[in-house]
């Protein structure tokens, strides 16, 4: 029977059984997406930056590997002996013969639950409407009240007082203090919201520096979520690190990675803002009163010449000139006149002359005239015994024979 | 309307906070570019614009930032704890 059994048998090789394994590993969804929690043993980080371990609890032992790219994410570092939970997908490394989780994510053991708990409360404050984007209310440009709730030893506090120094010393800050962690840390939180409230601020700073999960866990709780909702002044929240989401983040009006950030969104406009706005509009008052002057004194100067233009000086000028000029026409005038009658004159005693007698009589002709009544005699009726004739140079007698 | 409500508020510049004196700087800012205003309140507007701009100038150089603490319902000075 051992025999024929052995011949029967197929031939596997270490290789293609060990593929085998492998694929049946990694067709199991279940194990392709797995939370592990157990004790981290014989923990080593190679130079190449993935890190190998070993999770056991009382009954067995799983190795682990986790690489660079998911290890460089880690925000706590890895010891032997420590609880944690780990996620990742089983599977077989085919070299050494060793099924194995290849891990992406570790957290410490708790952080699960309470991961659950903060899911749970954030979908159910979601769903009441607490952390509707119409519910924020915008955050003043220049407050000048600051409102701050935070511990008053921390060095969130001291973050936060130094960034309102430098952008806005013209501000006023009113801290309500409270613890930040702990189970005193909501109520103190709450009643710190309410009494700053009564203080009117402008905007409220609700802040606390970065710690674990556990440390910034007062934020996610459900009184201090809703004493942010309710705040009268807009808050801004700024509680741990840049990764750190909590659920007074969403409930704020506005959420900062960090305290010191979001002292800066409380002041949009700092003083070397206001400095540089304020010189812009010292230079445009000038500048437009300057401008004011001078059209009102290019208007004035155009009045004044209108003002000469239309002035009677200037008309009695212009009649004196009309007078002259009359003057002058008529003394022309009349000159002419003179020449005219003169030439007139002239023309007439030359026409005259040429009518006179005497120069007919020059030609030898006589002038008879009767000497009792000097008419003259021009036939012979008219002839008398004494006569006169006249001739160019004088008379004489003559007798009718 | 500006004009007349403006003469009404008026506050000796001295008095004015700094928010106060720079929008009521901006506003006669704007009244300048804006309307016709008459030589005499232009100048008016002009030397109260002068005065605001000192105003803020002084405000902003002696800016202090001013911390108190809330201990109960009072505002107590708050003192600064140094590391």
């Amino acid at each position: 029977m051992a025999q024929l059994s052995l011949f029967s048998t197929i031939h596997w090789t270490v290789s293609a059984l060990t593929r085998r394994v492998r694929e049946r590993l990694e067709s199991d969804e279940i194990l392709q997406d797995v939370w592990v929690e157990g004790e981290i043993s014989n923990f080593k980080r190679h130079s190449s930056g993935h890190l190998y371990f070993t999770l056991k609890d009382a009954n067995a032992q799983l190795r682990c590997v986790m690489w660079r790219t998911d290890a460089i994410r880690m925000r706590f570092g890895l010891q032997d002996g420590m609880s944690v939970e780990t996620h990742g997908r089983v599977s077989v490394y085919e070299v050494g013969g060793q099924y194995q989780l290849y891990a992406d994510q570790i957290r410490p053991v708790g952080e699960g639950a309470l991961y659950q708990e903060f899911l749970r409360l954030k979908a159910s404050l979601e769903a009441e409407g607490l952390f509707d984007p119409a519910r924020k209310r915008p955050i003043p440009e220049l407050p000048h009240k600051i409102g701050i709730v935070t511990s008053p030893t921390g060095a969130a506090l001291r973050d936060m007082l130094n960034t309102l120094r430098r952008r806005l010393p013209l501000a006023e800050v009113m801290i309500a203090p409270s613890p930040v962690q702990g189970v005193e840390a909501p109520p103190a939180l709450v009643s710190a919201l309410r009494a700053l409230n009564r203080q009117k601020p402008d905007v409220i700073l609700l802040a606390r520096g970065g710690g674990s999960i556990e440390d910034l866990w007062a934020f996610n709780d459900e009184r201090v979520v809703r004493a942010v909702t309710a705040s009268e002044a807009p808050v801004i929240s700024g509680v741990g690190h840049e990764t750190d989401f909590t659920l007074c983040d969403f409930a704020a009006d506005l959420r900062a990675p960090t305290p010191t950030a979001a002292a800066e969104l409380a002041t949009p406009i700092s003083i070397q803002d206001i400095a540089s706005n304020l010189s812009t509009l010292d230079a445009r008052l000038t500048t437009l009163t300057f401008n004011l002057l001078s059209s009102h004194q290019t208007s004035l100067s155009a009045l004044i010449a209108r003002l000469q233009f239309a002035s009677p000086r200037r008309r009695v000028q212009s009649e004196r000139q009309r007078v002259d000029d009359l003057s002058r026409r008529a003394l022309t005038g009349l000159t002419h006149l003179v020449q005219l009658q003169s030439t007139h004159v002239k023309g007439m005693q030359s026409r005259l002359e040429s009518l006179s007698p005497l120069a007919v009589l020059a030609r030898g002709y006589a002038v008879v005239t009767r000497k009792d009544d000097a008419s003259v005699v021009s036939r012979v009726a008219q002839a008398s015994d004494k006569m006169k004739v006249r001739v160019s140079d004088g008379e004489f007698e003559v007798r009718k024979i | 309307m500006a004009k007349s409500s403006a003469k009404k508020a008026e506050k000796p510049v001295e008095e004015l906070r700094y928010e106060e004196a720079l929008s009521e700087l901006e506003n006669i800012v704007a009244a300048l570019e804006g309307e016709q205003n008459s030589l005499e309140e232009a100048m008016r507007l002009f030397e109260r614009g002068q005065a605001l701009v000192a105003r803020c100038g002084a405000l902003l150089e002696a800016a202090e930032l001013k911390v108190k603490q809330l201990a109960g319902e009072e505002a107590i000075p708050f003192e600064e704890i140094s590391e």
